[in-house]
């Protein structure tokens, strides 16, 4: 079957999900260049007149961006230190047509390793927002994205937003992307880190992830526990707190490498902090 | 089954439009075949390359990811909207006078880019306009022409008119510059024919070595009521073989049976587009029998089937250059180095993929196509066609980037025997995929090579040896094979040098021509061992290629003694001051500096021969006179970016004595020009150049005849006629009463340049070259040895090419294949199969060039039209090794094996320790 649905209200939406069989489109810069050269024969479920998915806003926990919302929304959304991470990312995605056009959900949904999006998610720990027409439900993003192009999300869920928690203390988010050219580039591998600071400057809490390293963003744990108490200094980073990844051998770079550069921009991304 | 066409109801450039399409038609398929917009340009549909950027409610977007259903009730601006009233916006009209136009494919896209930025940013820094063209890839122009064009538009500085006027030396904006600004030039897909065509699509092995056979086709074809037909190799009407060499003819159209690499082709479907875009290559009954793939490695070990009757242990052909006795010279040698490269397969990564049409017109067939050789393949599709090449008529289309990779036949036969048998227009357009995964890329190289010299640094003798994957069939293999030993030991005096090279067969992609036919590669090789000599001797890298350079009235190691135009020292003289202030700079750098961050300069030398190697290559031009007095130049040279149709145009003015703009071009078209050679080797400016130069020269011998007028006299055209101007009287021949051609010229000159050469010997002794180009850049880099990572900050390049007609044409040159040597040290690799699409296959974006600061020599070639000589490939030659050598300069590592990307980089950094 073949088809196009553009509803406009999320009611509407889910309940055509029900019927399944629909792949959702949002801004498309995934779903179309999947396919390159054959005829577009998917039944399609086009969110993006959706106007429930849209926007950044501030909520009485803390932030919630819509599912719709694009990179260049993050960009232009007025956000704490928190969120440089994330906009660090945004600035990176794609060129500017790309970050005008894609999704932060359809990022997760299509839930790829290299999605730049993902590790900083972990390290703002946010939660996804579902709907389905039984309801909808929550979900941490480590629990929503399973692995290469797997998600917890059900065939008749929609992705509606991204809920970040306001942290209790002042916070500062980083991100590190290395690609062998200066634009339009996958990532060999990515590192975001958030740290919230006692009234002394050392760390209260930390969250680092490291993307495009294994079949979804890991977390450091060794080394978020390790930092506490501590001012960020690179030096406190070991080999050992890699342990989580497990990088494979692709065009881009060896699995090898991976866990060098891993390595390396962890240590940056630590710096950053400081 | 896509779903249902519906009308949309949108605004473009302003005007209100409804669009009826299914809803999730992509935006460009839209603009493009439903309203007629061909100005929006396709070269991948991923979002890959932003050739198709429009602005959506004024923001960029790539309009191949863009469904129709969501620009209803928006603003859409194109290309189209740029120019308003018949004047050219401010970003257009610095486009042409900065030469930011090449190809002009991705022109479209950028200006679009351009255009968003300076409605949010009037006065951009750089880095903002780096930030904001990022998204779009250009692979002629190496950026910086249009980073400056950019700017200057900011500042309003180009409001005025480009500049015009002025024959040999002036800066003239592209003759045909307008039409690429505009979008309004017409490129491979953007033809249609005016009948009503029928689509052509490919079915390809998924294999790269295999035996198949076809299930029922008739009965698949029945099945699919819009599939006109399906052909195979029992459908070739004359040879079922193509190839460069006229005794290599290799490549079937359709596979016979047994296929050599992934995505031959097998058969193809001819019929409308939906149903042939709705049929998937797996669900066309064949029964396929894989085989064990040939690799390079294994074909070098000798250890594999021959996958040609005539190239027995899968070599296709060798190489070989002797003169002295290298094994003596260097045993005894005082300093000696050696190394071993490896080189990959390089994509062409040409923006536009290719494309065309052809039809059958009574017993001849006319093909519409991308080409950077009308007249070879006019000659192939004769054969093929089993007609007399007279019957076949080529009309090449705007080229939307060649760069080798558009000399051999793609999609022409495919479609040629389509028309001839369906007796229907027949279209067909690459998809990107299927475009980098079947047509040819630069050779794979393996090489080891040895030098030695004396006390004093002077070069005693070089041993080199190149073996090159060819891939699955020849194509340009034995020109490779026969080019690359005449230059293997670099632009240097050595009295002992024996060069060999094989081109070996595997069921790789085949490797065909890709600037500069396997120099590049030979070049990384030799410049490594100049810069091992010269730090084992303890000398400046620059200096010990100073004492070694070829100077006037050397000998080279064919025997050919260089009589003119060796400007070699120049160059190397013109960047000595750059090359000490940088290597100072990147020293003190690299001092004061702790991090991961360090920097290095490097610097190679090239030389390349202008034209075919030790063979005839001529070139014939016409330029005629009309009654009125129009003056048009026929030119069978195709321009794939480089700027060709306006240097034949500067030329022929300068030999007629006319303003450039006084000039009307005709090219390309078999039918109307003469054969003008291929536009490869370098070789339009020197060879087709002197034809059109001795063309105007026998035209305005003729002209003056006609009035009596003396050999100094003026010719000026003017309405309805020209005059001559002959000391003080003024002439005006009456034309009306010649006899008028075809063409309606009454006055025709005619001019034929071949380059002088002689076949070389079984040593290789003989002029293979009339002439050649010389060069030397320098690479300034900065390394994060943590990552492995290199950016290139400053490149310098001084380039002896004789005479520059048009500087910003050369310049353009220059700066295109430096990012074209970049992408070969830093990022490029072709790996068959698995990432033949742009964002896995990485070619440099626009925040990858550096600034390049351009010297350009003229050490005037007395054979060359007005002293010029080539530049195309020249370009890209010293980049790679001179950014390699800088490599070494900062982190002390030799990169043997290129792409020297991050991980390998590393790598080596950490063998180190
Ligand atoms: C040239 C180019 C460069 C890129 N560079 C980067 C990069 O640097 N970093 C990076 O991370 N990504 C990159 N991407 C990938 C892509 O742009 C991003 O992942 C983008 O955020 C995807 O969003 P979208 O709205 O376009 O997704 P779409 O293509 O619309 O959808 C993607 C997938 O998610 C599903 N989906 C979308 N929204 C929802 C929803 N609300 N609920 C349920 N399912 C949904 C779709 O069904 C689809 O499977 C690049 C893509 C291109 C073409
Ligand atoms: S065609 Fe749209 S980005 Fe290449
Ligand atoms: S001019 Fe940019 S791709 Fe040719």
């Amino acid at each position: 079957m073949s088809g196009y649905l553009r509803p406009a209200t999320l009611g509407e939406a889910v309940a055509a999900l029900c019927t399944g069989g629909a792949t959702v489109l949002a801004g498309g810069t995934d779903l179309y260049p999947a396919r390159v050269g054959r005829a577009i024969d998917d039944t399609l479920l086009d969110i993006s007149a959706l106007a429930e998915l849209r926007g950044i806003g501030v909520t009485d926990g803390g932030w919630r961006f819509g599912a719709l919302a694009t990179w260049r929304d993050v960009l232009a959304a007025d956000l704490p230190p928190l969120f440089d991470g994330l906009k660090a990312a945004a600035r990176e995605v794609g060129g500017t047509q790309i970050q005008n056009r894609g999704t932060i959900g359809g990022n997760l949904c299509n839930a790829s390793p290299a999605a730049d999006g993902v590790p900083n998610w972990l390290t703002l720990d946010a939660t996804v927002e579902l709907a389905s027409p039984t309801g909808s439900r929550r979900l941490p993003v480590a629990a929503f994205v399973l692995g290469n192009r797997r998600t917890a999300r059900r065939e008749d869920e929609l992705l509606v937003a991204v809920h970040v928690p306001r942290p209790d203390r002042p916070a500062r988010g980083t991100f590190r992307k290395l690609g062998a050219r200066r634009y339009l580039v996958i990532s060999i591998v990515m590192v975001a880190a958030v740290a919230e600071f006692a009234a002394d400057g050392t760390v209260a809490s930390a969250r680092i992830a490291v993307g495009a390293a294994s079949e979804v963003a890991q977390r450091l744990p060794s080394l978020e526990a390790r930092l506490i108490g501590r001012r960020p200094d690179p030096s406190l980073v070991r080999e050992e707190d890699l342990a989580p990844l497990a990088p494979i051998d692709d065009v881009r770079a060896t699995a090898a490498y991976r866990r060098d550069a891993a390595l390396a921009l962890v240590r940056r991304a630590i710096a950053d902090l400081a | 089954m896509r779903s249902p066409a519906l009308p949309h109801r949108f605004f473009v450039n302003g005007r209100d439009v409804e669009a009826i399409a299914p809803p999730a038609m992509r935006l460009s398929e839209v603009l493009r075949d439903v309203l007629g917009l061909k100005g929006t340009k396709v070269g991948c549909d991923a979002g890959d390359c932003g050739a198709c950027t429009v602005l959506v409610d004024g923001a960029q977007v790539c309009a191949c990811l863009v469904p129709v259903a969501q620009v209803v009730g928006r603003a859409v601006e194109t290309v189209e909207g740029l120019a308003r009233d018949g004047r050219l916006h401010a970003l257009q009209a610095a486009f042409l006078r900065h030469g930011a136009a090449q190809c002009g494919i991705c022109t479209p896209g950028m200006l679009m880019a351009a255009a968003d930025l300076l409605r949010r940013v009037p006065s951009p820094s750089e880095a903002e306009v780096l930030d904001a063209l990022g998204g779009v890839l250009c692979r002629c122009t190496g950026y910086r022409k249009i980073v400056a064009a950019v700017l200057e538009a900011a500042r309003g500085g180009a409001e005025a008119e480009p500049l015009v006027g002025g024959g040999v030396g002036a800066r003239l904006a592209r003759v045909d510059g307008v039409a690429k600004v505009t979008g309004e030039d017409r490129f491979g897909a953007d033809w249609l024919p005016e009948r009503a065509w029928l689509t052509l699509r490919a079915v390809r092995s998924p294999y790269p070595h295999a035996r198949f056979r076809f299930g029922d086709l008739d009965a698949f074809r029945r099945r699919h009521p819009g599939l006109v037909a399906i052909l195979t190799a029992a459908d070739v009407p004359g040879a079922n073989r193509f190839g460069i060499y006229p005794t290599g003819k290799d490549q079937p159209v359709f596979a016979e049976g047994y296929v050599r690499m992934l995505g031959e082709p097998v058969c193809a479907l001819v019929g409308d587009a939906e149903t042939i875009a709705a049929i998937r290559d797996e669900e066309v009954p064949i029964a396929w029998e894989p085989l064990p793939p040939v690799s390079f490695d294994d074909a070098l070990a000798g250890s594999t089937p021959d996958l040609h009757p005539h190239a027995p242990a899968n070599v296709l052909c060798r190489g070989r250059i002797a003169c002295g006795d290298v094994d003596a010279a260097l045993a005894t040698a005082p300093h000696r180095a050696a190394v071993a490269i490896e080189t990959g397969f390089v994509e062409h990564a040409y923006i536009e993929p290719e494309a065309g049409y052809a039809e059958r017109i009574g017993d001849g067939i006319e093909i519409v196509a991308c080409t950077q050789t009308p007249y070879m393949d006019r000659d192939e599709i004769a054969l093929i066609l089993g007609i007399p090449p007279e019957r076949v008529r080529i009309v090449p289309t705007a080229v939307g980037g060649g760069f080798g990779g558009k000399l051999d036949l793609s999609l022409q036969p495919m479609i040629a025997i389509a028309a001839w048998r369906t007796g229907r227009p027949v279209r067909c357009v690459y998809t990107r995929p299927e475009s980098m995964r079947t047509t040819t890329k630069r050779h794979p190289a393996r090489i080891v090579a040895e030098a030695g010299c004396d006390e004093e640094g002077r070069l005693l003798a070089v041993r080199f040896h190149g073996d090159f994957n060819t891939g699955a069939y020849a194509s340009w293999g034995p020109t490779v094979a026969s080019r690359v030993p005449v230059h293997a030991m670099g632009p240097y005096r050595i009295p002992n040098v024996r060069a060999t090279t094989a081109a070996i067969h595997t069921t790789d992609t085949p490797a065909g021509a890709f600037r500069g036919f396997g120099v590049p590669q030979a070049a990384i090789a030799h410049e490594a061992l100049m810069d091992a000599l010269a730090d084992r001797l303890g000398m400046d890298r620059l200096e010990f290629r100073l004492r070694n350079a070829l100077r006037r009235g050397d000998a080279t190691a064919t025997g050919q003694v260089l009589d003119h135009s060796v400007g070699l020292v120049a160059c190397l003289e013109a960047l000595r001051p750059r090359w000490q202030a940088l290597r100072a700079e990147a020293d003190a750098f690299n001092r004061s500096s702790s991090g991961p961050f360090r920097r290095g300069v490097g610097i190679a030398c090239m030389w390349y021969g202008i034209g075919n190697t030790a063979m005839s290559n001529p070139s014939e031009m016409t330029i005629g006179l009309a009654a009125d007095g129009t003056i048009t130049l026929y030119s069978g040279a195709v321009d794939i970016g480089q700027g060709s149709n306006t240097v034949m145009v500067q030329i022929s003015a300068e030999a007629l004595g006319v303003a450039p703009h006084a000039i009307r071009l005709v090219a390309g078209d078999t039918a109307r020009t003469r054969d003008a050679g291929k536009t490869s080797a370098s070789r339009q400016t020197f060879v087709s150049g002197n034809a059109a130069r001795l063309a105007a020269l026998d035209l305005r011998r003729q002209i003056l005849a006609l009035a009596n007028a003396g050999p100094d006299a003026r010719i000026v055209p003017v309405p309805g006629g020209v005059e001559i101007h002959d000391g003080d009287r003024t002439l005006r021949p009456d034309l009306s009463r010649l006899e008028r051609d075809a063409n309606g010229d009454v006055l025709v000159g005619f001019g034929r340049f071949d380059p002088p050469t002689t076949a070389l010997d079984a040593d290789g002794r003989g002029v293979p070259y009339a002439t050649y180009a010389f060069g030397a850049q320098i690479a300034l880099v900065e390394v994060d040895r943590e990552l492995g990572t290199t950016r290139v900050l400053r490149m310098v390049a001084a380039h002896d090419v004789g005479r520059a007609i048009n500087p910003t044409l050369v310049e353009g040159q220059i700066h295109g294949g430096i990012a074209q040597g970049i992408g070969l040290a830093l990022m490029e690799e072709y790996l068959p199969g698995r990432n033949d699409n742009l964002h896995d296959y990485l070619i440099p974006t626009i925040g990858d060039v550096p600034p390049i600061e351009v010297i350009l020599i003229e050490d005037a070639e007395p054979l060359g039209p007005f002293g010029a000589k080539g530049v195309g490939e020249p370009a890209l030659i010293a980049t790679a090794p001179a950014i390699l050598g800088a490599i070494d300069h900062a982190t002390g590592v030799r990169v043997t094996r290129v792409p020297a990307t991050p991980d390998r980089l590393r790598a080596a950094i950490l063998a180190t320790r």
